[in-house]
């Protein structure tokens, strides 16, 4: 077994950012040589995101869309190369000079219609990596894939098949299946379920839990359906415009959310009272806004009620405040109390 | 699957009764061009075996060797329907060479710059814009007049006009291709650049490939007939059918028209019956286009 050290910070991102930028065109140049602002074209997806996640744990991540939470996702993959700082697992960097070189990290991605490739039979979309990382010999190949295929609940048939002869639930099957034959110890789950059919969704999140139980993996699981992550999940992360606002036990951000968006978050659920009055539920006020043009301060201070004037220049530190539950916050309103 | 993807394949093609007609065209001319040692009277490439008293005779001509001249025969004294079919085999193995070797080199770079991206991406599709806004028959010419006369050097300057068209296609292509999440998937393994290139992205570029490639096997042959009939083709005695045009040219207006004539009429067939079926398979492979 690992140190304690070593195992609290199996996975780690310091001070990740990733940057999207179109390059200055000479449009831009020639505005600026007449002493013109050009607009922005940078956009941070993801700033200075800092996260560590046990080994065995599971940590949800959640937001509304455009957060960065996929961004995030990707990067911890190795899909794109963090703009600054970096991701590793167990002390090894996930990329290197801009190429993914562990194999310890696999996705599973939130279209299961997009994410096979339609010109592969089952058998070889699962075999593929194993064969080229060396993990199984071509002989025993094929019973490898067999392996998998049963572990993930699907007929043993299915081998010789392409992706469109299956339903959304089992082509996840497949997808999980093709990560898992990597042998991964950590595992990022975007939105795995969201596209699938309610009935599916409960079947492949049990598959989940049986197979991280098993299987001792590590998940980072993005998702925007709150009630999924606290099935899931033993801590939870919210984001909002590319940052981390509040992180903590999962039973202590559903039962004490701290950060106002996270509180207006859990807020805006549906939900039906048990007395058979109306569903009531909050909206959260205004919109998310353009990470062109990211307002100055901490990023919700316009939708916020706790607001208050240090909240629209400085932007707020994430925070330990709540040690037994292991909880961080980044808010001024919070911190000052 | 795959052999019932073919089968319906099939079954939509035979509904178009022309095209079924023009791939039955095409393969008995592949037919005669590979058969046609077996089946001609006479070796036209065989200098020897030429008579030249016999040359120039009007169809149905009985020649000094004792066979009937069909087609009638050129001004060497080739047997007009013997060199068609050595002229036609000669088109086809130009036009097939050209257009693999146009089909391989185009869609490696079109998809492999759309996959690397950036300056290279950039860089590879202006060249290949550049080459495709004026006509490939004159990159075709100063390339045979370059490097010279004989079958290699014609193949090559063929391909080198044709391979932009590819180029093009198969980077739009992978364009839409690179950024599916099956591809992110390949990538996230992680799997070699090469394997993800040529196993993932240039597989579901396809379709539209073999569309361009039909038609541009087609236009090879009219290109090589083409420079032949200028002259930068293939040498004089081994005349393809673009060649045998041009020889038979000059005694059109004289009253000997079939020198020319029928060499023109295999070649027209050919092109024709290939851009029909090639009409036909992008029709099927294009969803867009269905009525």
């Amino acid at each position: 077994m690992m140190d304690d050290a070593a195992s609290r910070d199996f996975v780690s991102l310091e001070h990740v950012s990733r940057r999207f930028s179109t390059g200055t065109p000479w449009t831009d140049r020639l505005l600026t040589r007449f002493g013109r602002t050009p607009p922005p074209r940078t956009v941070y997806a993801v700033s200075d995101v800092s996260l560590t996640i046990k080994r065995g744990e599971a940590l949800g991540l959640v937001g509304e869309s455009g957060c960065g939470k996929s961004t995030l996702g990707r990067i911890l993959c190795g899909i794109l190369p963090p703009s600054e700082g970096q991701a590793t697992i167990a002390g090894e960097p996930v990329v290197v000079d801009g190429h993914k070189v562990s194999r310890r990290v696999q996705m599973v991605f939130q279209n299961p219609f997009a994410s096979l490739n339609p010109r592969l039979t089952i058998g070889d979309a699962i075999a593929e990596g194993p064969l080229a990382h060396g993990l199984v010999t071509p002989a025993q190949a094929r019973d490898y894939v067999q392996g998998w295929i049963e572990r993930v609940g699907l007929p043993a048939d299915v081998v010789q098949r392409y992706p469109h002869q299956f339903s959304g639930g089992q082509r996840q099957r497949v997808a999980i299946a093709r990560a898992l034959a990597m042998q991964p110890d950590v595992l990022v789950c975007d939105e795995p379920v969201a596209s699938l059919d309610v009935s599916i969704q409960a079947q492949i999140l049990n598959l989940f839990l049986q197979l991280r139980e098993e299987l001792n993996l590590t998940v980072l699981f993005i998702s925007h359906d709150l009630g999924v992550v606290r099935h899931i999940c033993d801590r939870v992360a919210v984001m909002y415009l590319g940052r981390i606002v509040e992180e903590a036990d999962t039973a202590a951000i559903y039962n004490a959310p701290a950060h106002p968006y996270t509180r207006a978050l859990l807020d805006s659920i549906p939900r039906l009272e048990p007395d058979g009055s109306e569903a009531q539920f909050k909206a959260i006020a205004g919109e998310l806004p353009s990470p062109l043009r990211p307002p100055p301060g901490c990023a919700f201070h316009e939708r916020c009620p706790l607001a208050f004037d240090i909240c629209n220049t400085q932007v707020p530190e994430l925070t330990v405040i709540d040690p037994s539950h292991d909880r961080r916050v980044a808010c001024h309103a919070l911190r000052d109390k | 699957m795959a052999q019932e993807q073919l089968r319906r394949f099939w079954q939509e093609f035979s509904e178009n009764k022309i095209a079924v007609v023009a791939l039955f065209v095409v393969l008995a001319l592949v037919f005669l061009a590979i058969a046609a040692p077996f089946i001609t009277p006479q070796n036209p490439y065989d200098l020897s075996s030429l008579v030249l008293s016999d040359s120039r005779r009007p169809p149905g001509f009985v020649g000094s060797k004792g066979f009937t001249h069909w087609l009638g025969t050129d001004a060497q004294g080739r047997d007009l329907f013997s060199a068609i079919l050595y002229g036609l085999k000669i088109s086809l193995e130009i036009g097939l060479s050209a257009g693999a070797i146009a089909f391989c080199l185009g869609a490696t770079l079109g998809a492999g710059s759309a996959f690397l991206g950036g300056r290279t991406e950039a860089i590879a599709m202006r060249i290949v814009d550049l080459q495709l806004s004026f006509p490939a028959i004159l990159l075709a010419l100063v390339l045979s007049a370059v490097m010279g006369q004989g079958k290699v050097q014609l193949i090559i300057a063929l391909a080198a006009a044709q391979y932009a068209y590819f180029a093009r296609t198969a980077h739009g292509a992978a364009i839409a291709e690179r950024s599916k999440e099956y591809v992110e998937a390949a990538r996230s393994t992680p799997l070699s650049s090469w394997r993800v290139l040529f196993r993932h992205i240039l597989p579901n570029c396809l379709p539209p490939l073999i569309v361009v490639a039909t038609v541009q096997v087609a236009n090879a042959i009219a290109l090589e007939a083409t420079l032949s009939f200028l002259g930068l083709g293939l040498p004089p005695t081994e005349p393809s059918l673009g060649a045998l045009i041009a020889n038979g040219f000059q005694y059109m207006l004289s009253g000997r028209y079939w020198i020319s004539i029928f060499p023109g009429i295999a070649l027209i067939v050919l092109i024709i019956a290939v851009n029909i079926v090639g009409d036909q398979i992008r029709d099927q492979l294009n969803p867009g286009l269905r009525r």
